[in-house]
């Protein structure tokens, strides 16, 4: 399906992460469900390097 | 990383598995391992005199006029920072204490044993509210309060548990999560099931029945009785995984109203500190935030477990205590799903349709989502003697979290057990 043809349906959105997308499709009255995404350890770089570690590590 | 799921499974077999039974009562200088005449226990990590707040002062001051060590409080004060007193967490001691968590060589301490493992757990008796040591009050109705407890209930309920014999705590709060309590702050349910239970053997102590009565009437006026239960019972269950190899779960959690410390499987004995906060609850008329101590108390070890705040859902009455919706309960019972790795095979919460109690924090769970504990909790006034002015929520800080991890990661480095 081309993307020109997937908005000329009506949208049924799953919003990851940032809020303030969900907040303005609900605004315009489109239906939308938010999902509370965050990055690995919050984005800290140093928290993230270790549970890098753990994971790539047998 | 197939040895942190085995280790992780070794550690969630014992929580799953363990049976925290009520087996007596002693006297802590004869039962609680280390206890002597000048040692006080307090909650939470290892503080100094320095360093300790003013609720953990008071009931230190209260501690040292109950075991006739000084007679007045300068005196106590003086005393406590000469260095003639050890001070040790009563979480080195196999023991737990609410709020200052202080015990005493001469206090009444009731006897868990986690018939699985075979390790034991001690905590004083509950006081009740109002004017008590635990939230550091120490004038003269509280020491008398103390010496009741010690001369009058303590003999009645331990001849009583003689005759009753051992309960099967686990039993008692799967029972009384179901009936709106979440054992931490409600135990409504707890104490009262804990009466029924009781109500026979009381009645045949050689004790008068004017005492009987009085220990029944104490018990009836104290919805927090079953706390002092409902915390060794989670602490004996917690103790054995603090010794299980590479694992990434949290055994501890407590806090001193100074720091607050964690303790992961893995990394042993170990505290993990950072200041404790500020708790975002109900205040009494009278009182705000500014008056409130940071958190405090070993009463947490009850979420370390699985209950108390983690499931806050099964208890919506709670949220007209410590603020909030019923919703906002079911909200952090969900929440804590996110950082656990089992659900509770024995303590089944009704709202969240029967699922288990969220079990075995895993840290790296709380390093990847970043989602703190919740712990539901009273508030101390930050002077002494006092007393309670609130109750809300409040979590431990990250940087315990973080520290812990950092050193868990080093840990498993240092043994060459990371690519």
């Amino acid at each position: 399906m081309s993307v020109n043809d997937l908005f000329k349906q009506e949208l049924k959105v799953i919003n990851l992460g940032l809020e303030s997308f969900y907040d303005d499709l609900t605004r315009q009255g489109v239906p939308a469900i938010q999902v509370q995404w965050k990055p690995a350890a919050g984005g800290d770089q140093k928290m993230a390097s270790l549970l890098g570690r753990l994971k790539s590590s047998k | 990383m197939d040895f942190i799921e085995e280790a992780n499974k070794k550690a969630l077999e014992m929580i799953q598995g363990a049976r925290p039974t009520l087996v007596g009562m002693g006297i802590a200088g004869e039962v609680v391992p280390g206890m002597h005449k000048h040692l006080i226990l307090h909650a939470g990590p290892p503080i100094t005199w320095d360093r300790m707040s003013g609720p953990l002062r008071g009931a230190v001051i209260g501690g040292l006029i109950y075991e006739g060590l000084a007679q007045t409080p300068e005196e106590a004060e003086k005393l406590a920072a000469s260095g003639r007193i050890e001070f040790d967490p009563c979480h080195h001691h196999n023991a737990v204490g609410p709020m200052a968590g202080v015990v005493t060589a001469s206090m009444p301490v009731f006897i868990i044993e986690n018939k699985t493992e075979g390790n034991f757990a001690y905590c004083t008796q509950n006081e009740g509210l109002g004017q008590v040591l635990r939230f550091g009050a120490y004038g003269p109705q509280v020491i008398e309060h103390l010496r009741w407890m010690e001369k009058t209930l303590y003999p009645i309920l331990k001849e009583a548990l003689e005759i009753h014999g051992p309960i099967d705590l686990k039993n008692l709060m799967a029972q009384s999560v179901q009936m709106g309590d979440e054992v931490h702050n409600r135990n409504k349910a707890t104490t009262s099931l804990f009466i029924r239970e009781m109500a026979s053997s009381i009645v045949k102590t050689r004790a008068t029945p004017e005492d009987q009565a009085k220990v029944f009437d104490f018990l009836n006026s104290n919805d927090h009785f079953a706390l002092n239960l409902s915390m060794p019972a989670s602490k004996a269950t917690m103790d054995p995984v603090g010794k299980v190899k590479h694992s990434s779960v949290v055994y501890t959690m407590a806090r001193n109203g100074t720091d607050f410390g964690i303790r992961v499987a893995a990394l042993g004995d170990r505290w993990f500190t950072a200041p404790a906060e500020i708790i975002d609850g109900l205040y009494f008329p009278g009182y705000s935030m500014e008056d409130a101590n940071p958190d405090i108390g070993d009463s947490c070890i009850t979420e370390t477990m699985g209950i108390g705040g983690f499931s806050m859902a099964t208890a919506p009455a709670i949220v007209q205590f410590v603020g909030g919706t019923p919703q906002d309960a079911v909200n952090y019972t969900t929440q804590m799903y996110e950082i656990t790795l089992e659900e509770s095979e024995s303590y089944k919460l009704p709202p969240m349709n029967f699922r288990g109690a969220p079990t075995g924090i895993d840290i790296r769970l709380v390093i990847e989502t970043q989602i703190l504990p919740v712990i539901n909790t009273g508030i101390a006034h930050k002077e002494a003697g006092i007393g309670q002015v609130g109750a809300g929520v409040v979590h431990p800080p990250m940087k315990c979290f973080e520290d812990a991890f950092e050193a868990y990661v080093g840990l498993l480095d240092d043994e060459g057990l990371l690519d």
